[in-house]
């Protein structure tokens, strides 16, 4: 019989079958590419239209302007994966910064205790919404407008709307201080050393499941191409005042968060949930549980850019932090995050958020009134979603 | 007597599928006509044809009412020239009263502002026509169903409807409400209005249908009157198709006994007084395949979730495995207990449709792939190439998303999945629905390989010839209970069929 002979055709499956691009730039959907495509165009055209665009010092300081949004775009990437979003992440920020600033300057508490109280604020202001939207299934649409607004109202509660100046030291450095130029080659060196590690462990551990390994050519491609950005970072950084320590917020977070996401249980059942929830309910998976745990993290993330910005600013206001939700949804859709779930990265969410404040950085060094700033980024957003809602449409057809 | 309504030569298409193949359908003036057939015959088709859901030119075929060929390119179309239908699923706004739903998207206006008193007084003449003593200005969310369908009922009415067409009304009716509609239904037949009355119950279609249409396959089998058949004769009618040997039959031998349920009994999630499923008991034996046979809403897939712990409803009674007594109140439990479900809907229920193969086959069973947490990245693909060679599924790469694989090898993915879980208890919703010959021939290689190590199989069907070649033992489930079991040889289409549409 036919269909006999068929089952006996044994099958055979190649594990991976990727392009040369696809292997040295990892998997990142096409909406972040086209992204980096777009960053790239801005840098150039602001490079060309303002000479000071590209020199270490304006870098420096985008870098450090990105820090908020990205700490907040890395959490919020989460809850939008998950299926929801969380509106209160701004005014967490403000809250907790204004927790600071009380424990701080009111209370005279040292900075340990400053920044292990302000984090655990957060924490808790996460819990709570989360068990909201888990146990008690409001839409997190619903709680988290509510805690934008019921957090800010506290915030003007307990600071009796005034602004409380930060002065304790240590805490001023954690938005302001530089890496010196010699630990920043140290921290280089290290990055690249985890990389060429990370490649020859991955190449080993493949071997030994006996698969097929990519030829050696392309992983040097690719951990060359990192470590030059890598190097080419720190070298542009040294070349002002080091590395800004907000950036390395920033960038130890986002390593974080990338392994949380793409090589942990509770990533992967993050994107099932998203995905389709009623298939992850029927794999067995928490949802509850996990989901209340997305909006602590998201919540947890908000409290740190609350340290960085009232450390930056070197106070609390009762404006900190206002809109900063907005920007953070901003940065993960641009970087190739679904509203609808299932999809998006922290890579790409940081992409994003970089689009987002060269923007910002290039139209206010080229003098250009601020009001183009929110039509120009607000144009990007809608913009950067009906490219790839167009492409999308078109490979269906 | 005349026909208002002829349904000559249709023929509709699906991409792989002949929905309707040159079906004839006609309904005199003033009787109720009953369409009955097996699920998938091709009924709702038909009836979508005649509303106007499906336009005019996505089928072919000729439609004449009153005598008059008439082309429907929209639902409203259809409304004009008569025709109302009236769907499983009510189609009403549950915040709106009563009289705001009847008058839907046709309120009396004058220059744009409703004139709600002429509503709601045109509204109580036609609840009172179907017998509703209900005032119009209640809202539609405090009523009962049956309360409901009557409302729909009037709605239909209230646009001088000459065709009414109930798809399953009675499916989710108590019998007092069944009977308050059939009352209803005879008095509209005296004033004059053809009512199609789509059903499988075979007691409900003999106490009211005037004739019996019975479809099969997308092809009208025949047309009878209702005093020259009985519901033995339009049974075999709507399973009479030849057996062909399509199935690897393979002598089973059972072992010990491991799973058994006793005195079982479900709620519905919402509606905590409506019973699922009554006082089920079955046993279930190492090594063979029980098929669970049964209409749609039989309460087949309610049983099986709930015994998986994915139902929301209460459950009572008592679940042993390998005689141990278990309560099982999560997935996650019953994943431990050694029980698998492969859901019947693979789409919406089996897989992340945009995550690819391996992740699909790993994600109820990361334990075996992750270690404190962390993934095991050669793990998961040694696990997911095994299962893809195992099943012989067809993809391009590990990494394929399944979204774009075809149905048959989608399913492959979701029974990869289950088997990863190394279950003793595996359940089958529907394992063959909407995938081609060839990968149910391999589906069903596999089950008996399955149970020949030990596995033990339950399998939900309503393809009565897949039940019949495959299964050991056989139950027939009726409005939530087990009306009859047969052992394979004993059982035939017909008699199965006759169980479950509440026949003797």
């Amino acid at each position: 019989m036919q269909l006999q002979k068929e089952l006996q055709d044994k099958v055979d499956i190649p594990v991976t079958r990727k392009s040369l691009w696809s292997s040295l730039f990892g998997k990142m959907d096409v909406r972040a590419y086209t992204m980096v495509g777009a960053l790239v165009l801005i840098w150039v055209l602001f490079g060309f239209l303002n000479p000071t665009f590209l020199t270490s010092r304006n870098l420096s300081n985008l870098f450090t302007q990105m820090s908020v949004t990205s700490i907040l775009a890395i959490g919020m990437v989460l809850v939008i994966v998950a299926g929801h979003i969380d509106l209160s992440v701004g005014s967490i920020v403000g809250l907790t910064g204004g927790i600071a600033a009380i424990l701080s300057n009111w209370l005279e508490l040292p900075a340990i205790v400053v920044i292990l109280g302000t984090l655990a604020a957060g924490a808790v202001l996460g819990l709570l919404q989360g068990w909201l939207v888990a146990y008690k299934m409001i839409p997190a649409f619903i709680v988290t407008l509510g805690g934008m607004m019921v957090f800010r109202g506290v915030l003007m509660g307990v600071t009796e709307s005034m602004t409380i100046p930060v002065s304790d030291p240590v805490l001023a450095l954690l938005g302001n201080a530089y890496f010196a130029q010699g630990f920043g080659i140290i921290i280089g060196l290290l990055a690249v050393g985890m990389l060429l590690w990370t490649a020859y462990n991955k190449r080993r551990s493949r071997q030994k499941y006996g698969f097929e390994i990519a030829p050696l050519g392309v992983d040097v491609m690719k951990v060359s191409a990192l470590a030059l950005l890598v190097v080419s970072f720190v070298v542009v950084m040294n070349n002002y005042k080091g590395i800004p320590f907000p950036i390395i917020f920033v960038i130890v977070l986002a390593i974080i968060f990338y392994i949380l996401t793409t090589k942990t249980t509770f990533g992967r059942h993050i994107y099932a949930i998203g995905g389709n929830i009623e298939a992850a309910r029927l794999s067995g998976i928490n949802i509850k549980k996990k989901t209340m745990l997305i909006f602590v993290l998201s919540g947890l993330l908000a409290s740190i850019a609350s340290i960085v910005l009232t450390s930056r600013l070197a106070s609390a206001t009762i404006t900190a932090g206002n809109m900063a939700e907005m920007d953070a949804i901003a940065a993960c859709v641009i970087g190739g995050t679904s509203l609808m779930g299932g999809a998006g990265t922290v890579i790409g969410a940081l992409i994003g958020a970089l689009v987002m404040t060269s923007l910002d950085n290039g139209m206010s060094l080229m003098g250009l009134e601020s009001f183009w700033q929110y039509v120009v980024k607000g144009s990007i957003l809608v913009i950067a979603v009906w490219l790839d809602i167009s492409n999308r449409s078109k490979g269906v057809k | 007597m005349k026909h208002v309504l002829e349904m000559v030569d249709i023929s509709k298409e699906f991409p792989g599928v002949k929905a309707l193949d040159h079906v004839n359908f006609k309904v005199k003036q003033g009787e109720i006509h009953a369409l009955c057939g097996e699920n998938g015959a091709g009924k709702s088709t038909l009836m979508k044809v005649l509303s106007g859901l499906y336009p005019a030119g996505t089928y072919s075929g000729e439609i004449v009412i009153g005598g008059e060929s008439k082309q429907f390119h929209k639902i409203t179309d259809a409304e004009k020239a008569g025709i109302a239908i009236i769907h499983q699923e009510l189609a009403l706004v549950k915040d709106m009263t009563v009289g705001e739903n009847i008058f839907l998207g046709a309120e009396p206006c004058k220059r744009g502002v409703i004139q709600w008193d002429e509503l709601y007084h045109n509204a109580s003449v036609w609840l009172k026509k179907v017998g509703l003593n209900i005032s119009p200005d209640v809202k539609i969310g405090n009523l009962g169903i049956g309360q409901q369908q009557l409302v729909e009922i009037a709605k239909a009415l209230s646009k001088h409807t000459k065709i009414l067409i109930l798809d399953e009304p009675t499916a989710a009716l108590t019998e007092s409400e069944v009977s308050i509609l059939m009352g209803i239904l005879n008095q509209l037949r005296s004033e004059g209005v053809s009512c199609v009355y789509i059903s499988h119950k075979m007691p409900e279609v003999f106490a009211l249908a005037d004739s019996i249409t019975v479809l099969r396959d997308g092809r009208t089998v025949a047309t009878l009157d209702r005093n020259e058949t009985d519901d033995d004769k339009v049974v075999s009618l709507m399973v009479g198709r030849e057996l062909t040997e399509r199935y690897p039959r393979v002598e089973h031998t059972p072992g010990e006994i491991v799973l058994k349920v006793s005195q079982y009994n479900v709620w519905h999630p919402e509606k905590r007084n409506q019973r699922m499923i009554r006082d089920i008991n079955f046993s279930l034996r190492k090594g063979e395949i029980l098929g669970i046979a049964g209409l749609m809403g039989a309460g087949r897939t309610e049983l099986v979730s709930s015994i998986f712990g994915a139902y929301g409803g209460k459950a009572e009674g008592e679940v042993q495995i390998e005689g141990k007594t278990v309560k099982i109140k999560s997935v996650a439990e019953a994943i431990k207990a050694g029980i698998a479900l492969v859901t019947e809907d693979r789409k919406r229920q089996g897989l992340v449709m945009g995550m690819d193969v391996k992740r699909n086959t790993t994600m109820a069973t990361m334990g075996k792939v992750s270690k404190l947490g962390f993934i095991n990245e050669n793990e998961e693909i040694k696990w997911g190439r095994q299962y893809v060679q195992d099943l012989k599924t067809k993809t391009a790469s590990l990494e394929t998303l399944v979204g774009t694989l075809s149905g048959g090898n989608q399913q492959k993915v979701v029974i990869g999945k289950w088997l990863m879980s190394d279950p003793k208890i595996l359940i089958m919703d529907e394992p063959t629905r909407g995938i081609d010959v060839g990968a149910k021939y391999e589906i069903y290689n596999l089950m008996n390989r399955l149970v020949d190590q030990g596995v033990a199989i339950i399998m939900i069907s309503s393809e009565l010839p897949e039940v019949l070649g495959m299964s050991d033992r056989i139950l027939v489930m009726c409005e939530g209970e087990f009306v009859k079991e047969f052992q394979w040889r004993e059982a035939t289409q017909e008699n199965i069929m006759l169980a479950a549409t509440g026949g003797k």
